[in-house]
């Protein structure tokens, strides 16, 4: 791959990326994000190749990220010259050679697609592609455009902005997307400190879960003493249920490794670490090959793009502990040590990763970078509502329609995202909650519904923004049972450093336990309330600190339920099996 | 010099020194168990717990960490703080319920076991203080034994809980066990010393012919300190 050292070079890479984008034959792409392959779609791919094959035809076949939808998977697009973009869902094996002879015939006698696309518009630089010019083909004015389909209409994808638009092993796509002209602008026309203005102007808020300004801690970073700086993408996604980050680092490598190297810049850190778990293989298999391409392209290492500054990226991979996520343990973990937090009242942005100034961002974080500095601040700081700019990438699962990633503007209610992006719990089931925050959030019950999502709302609320996991929970759901499941999944992740988190937790969820099985007794509701106020206030890192979280919060929205198990000994919902009654006994 | 204000009281404290340091420098107690003057504090045990307050924000630190700040006041005994401690102490009765040390502790400070904690059987009397791993390896500089698995399965040990090849057989995980929960023997009128599961040779004083230390460690300390074995072959006491 040549070295890419001026804009020319990169108008250059933008035009092949362009000519993959959108061909001049029939290209064929298929979902392959670690939720596309979990339903199939790594056979669909194999199928779908030797199908080609067998009959010689002139495809292009590529892979591509998670565009969202994954209640639809696996999904297959189609791009032929001057036609929409057509998006078809569910697809097998087995009825692979039918659909592909019906793309051949130009019909849609075995698989009708499920939406279209007629224009692409690149959120990194604002440009809009069309996929084909002059009227709609009568034959799609029946299938819906994708902005216009219920899950789609109210999204902003800034961070996701290429995931399922892009083959994320093909760094000229990434170009051609306006990827790696930010980093351009920023090293050949701006000053460090005026990066860190225009990312402290945006207003964005870290999305690891905190939503401490992101701009602040570069600032901070970048003042620390010390010529050694780091900088480090946290991926150690570890909520269960949330995948956002994991499909950025699949579908999108390069907006994480660009935004990191701009980070850099301003920063003045030379060495970056990506810290990925090791669960997630496809993810440090798509950024080792993304790091790799830049590294050849000279996006990084030794003077990047010819401007005199150098960078360079390593991957860690973490063994699986939750707590790894949090910032201290990460870093002692990078180090070689055990996954153990430190107090903070050192800040790591003075003494982070071997006792350095770090500034470290989730990957989430590090994606929106590359569109700030591109676009500017103004317009970035337009998206979302005061203090809380721009969007959040959520996972929506649980009891919930239309399972999947979504990206949405700061500001939007609970509601529109349960309701209207979401399509309401299935089955005609009541709703009941939907628990934000990860496993420490809190779960928010139905009269909150019209709240905004915002940093300082949801944190109001009980529950916190967290990374981005979200978990709706319908009428079938014990909210008893859930705080328990919460708590015992924190109880397992602890680290055992501090006496509050690895005891206290440990002792909130057998007496949970109890009340599960109805050995509940009366004042274990305020014993609980007690101890988590202990729990939050002694514990040592955050992980302790949150974790009461899912009892105060069912407590506080559902204290019917507890003292139905500890009174009555019923489980209202009928999940609790001791308290479940059998009609034969 | 640093002012603070610790329990009402205006103190002048070193910079650097921390909020226990300055407190009890000043006679002003806060307990701790984990916290050791030769050790890294790690803030473990979290009984040190203190209320600070910095302009309108008040909330919770551990002394044993926090440095002393210009013009932060400090309470040692709020009900707040006292509600970590007695859960600390709670938490730690229920883990520990053979150990004397937490059971006095928890008495003098007038802590009541919680009856609805199920009792532990299998922890011994180990609170996780880190004194032993800490000692190890800042003190003796060995590390012969560390932390096992995490969470309440977290316990110290040698490494795959085998005789490790590197420890020397000081006992000073041992001797530094606020608890007394590491165990360490003698046998045949203190010819061996049994300290997590190996057993070391002890040496006869060349001039009181008592058996005071390992030869591993007199190795230790002659290739550390470059004093000949034949000068450490002779105790203390008769040196």
């Amino acid at each position: 791959m040549a070295r890419i050292n001026n804009l020319q070079d990169l108008n250059k890479r933008r035009e092949q990326g362009m000519a993959s984008l959108f061909p001049s034959k029939t290209k064929v792409m298929v979902g392959e994000a670690t939720c596309g392959l979990a339903t199939g779609a790594g056979l669909v791919h194999n199928a779908l190749a030797e199908e080609i094959e067998k009959q010689k035809l002139d495809i292009m076949l590529r892979k591509t990220g998670c565009i969202g939808m994954c209640y639809r998977e696996p999904l297959v697009d189609v791009i032929e010259p001057n036609r929409p973009r057509l998006t078809y869902s569910r697809l097998t094996p087995k009825n692979v050679p039918a659909f592909l002879n019906q793309v051949l015939e130009g019909n849609h006698k075995s698989k009708k697609p499920y939406c279209r696309i007629d224009e692409d518009v690149f959120i990194g630089n604002g440009e809009t592609r069309r996929y084909f010019s002059g009227a709609l083909p009568d034959d799609l004015g029946e299938v819906s455009p994708m902005s216009e389909i219920d899950f789609y209409e109210k999204q902003v994808r800034i961070a996701t902005r290429n995931c399922g638009y892009l083959d994320p092993d093909n760094i000229d796509e990434y170009i051609a997307r306006g990827g790696y002209f930010s980093l351009r602008k920023a090293l050949s026309s701006m000053q460090p400190e005026e990066i860190i203005e225009e990312v402290i102007k945006a207003g964005l808020r870290g999305r690891g879960g905190g939503g401490f300004p992101t701009g602040y801690k570069w600032q901070s970073c970048r003042r620390a003493h010390g010529e050694v700086k780091y900088v480090i993408c946290n991926g150690d996604e570890g909520d269960p249920g949330a995948y956002m980050d994991r499909s950025i680092m699949e579908g999108d490598p390069h907006s994480v490794i660009e935004g990191m190297i701009i980070g850099a810049y301003a920063i003045g850190a030379h060495e970056g670490y990506i810290y990925v778990r090791d669960e997630y293989p496809f993810a440090v298999n798509a950024l080792s090959l993304a790091i790799s391409q830049a590294r050849e392209c000279g996006l990084l290492g030794e003077n990047i793009l010819d401007s005199g500054f150098s960078f360079d990226i390593q991957i860690g991979k973490g063994a699986g502990a939750f707590v790894c996520g949090e910032s201290t343990a990460l870093m002692a973990s990078l180090e070689g040590r055990a996954g153990e937090p430190r107090a903070k009242y050192v800040h790591t942005v003075e003494h982070g990763l071997k006792d350095r100034p770090t500034n470290l961002n989730n990957v989430e974080t590090w994606a929106n970078v590359p569109v700030i500095v591109g676009r500017g601040s103004e317009w970035f700081s337009e998206i979302g509502i005061e203090n809380n700019a721009g969007t959040k990438v959520f996972s929506l699962v649980g009891n919930i329609r239309n399972v999947g990633l979504i990206e949405v503007p700061m500001g939007i209610t609970l509601r529109e995202i349960i309701y209207d992006i979401g399509g309401g719990t299935p089955k005609g089931k009541q709703f009941k909650a939907v628990q934000t925050g990860g496993p420490s959030g809190g779960c928010i019950p139905k009269d909150m519904l019209d709240l905004p999502v915002s940093y300082d709302e949801l944190s109001k609320a009980g529950s916190m923004m967290g990374s981005g996991g979200m978990i709706v929970m319908d009428e079938t759901s014990c909210m008893v049972d859930v705080a328990r499941y919460f708590l015992g999944f924190l109880e397992s992740e602890s680290c055992g450093k501090c006496v509050p988190c690895r005891e206290g937790v440990r002792r909130m969820r057998q007496i949970l336990d109890d009340i599960c099985a109805g050995r509940g007794r009366e004042g274990d509701v305020e014993l609980l309330e007690s101890m988590s106020e202990a729990i939050i206030d002694g514990s040592l890192c955050a992980l302790g600190g949150s974790a009461p979280n899912p009892v105060l919060s069912t407590i506080k929205s559902f204290r019917d339920e507890y003292d139905a198990h500890i009174r009555d000994k019923k489980c209202p919902a009928g999940v609790c099996k001791e308290l479940t009654e059998h009609p034969s006994q | 010099m640093i002012n603070l204000t610790i329990d009402g009281r205006e103190i002048q404290a070193e910079e650097g020194s921390t909020i226990l340091q300055a407190a009890r420098n000043n006679g002003i107690e806060i307990p701790t168990l984990c916290y050791h003057d030769e050790l890294t504090a790690s803030g473990a045990c979290r009984l040190c717990s203190v209320e600070i307050k910095k302009g309108k924000r008040t909330r919770i630190v551990t002394s044993c960490i926090y440095q002393v700040e210009e013009g932060l006041t400090v309470t040692t005994h709020s009900e707040r703080v006292m509600n970590v401690r007695r859960l600390v102490l709670q938490l730690l009765m229920a883990r520990c319920p053979t150990s004397e040390v937490i059971r006095e502790l928890a008495d003098t400070m007038g802590v009541k076991p919680q009856e609805r904690f199920q009792l532990d059987e299998d922890k011994g009397k180990c609170i996780l203080c880190r004194q032993c791993v800490e000692v190890c390896e800042q003190v003796v500089g060995v590390s012969a034994i560390g932390f096992l698995n995490r969470g309440a399965d977290k316990s110290v040990g040698t490494p795959f809980m085998e005789p490790s090849g590197v420890c020397i057989g000081c006992g000073a995980c041992a001797y530094v066990c606020p608890t007394g929960h590491i165990e360490m023997s003698e046998n045949e009128n203190g010819k061996e010393r049994v300290i997590w599961g190996k057993t070391f040779k002890m040496v006869a004083c060349k001039v009181c012919g008592r058996y005071f230390a390992p030869q591993e460690q007199l190795e230790y300390i002659g290739k550390k300190t470059s004093v000949p074995l034949d000068t450490l072959y002779t105790c203390v006491d008769c040196r």
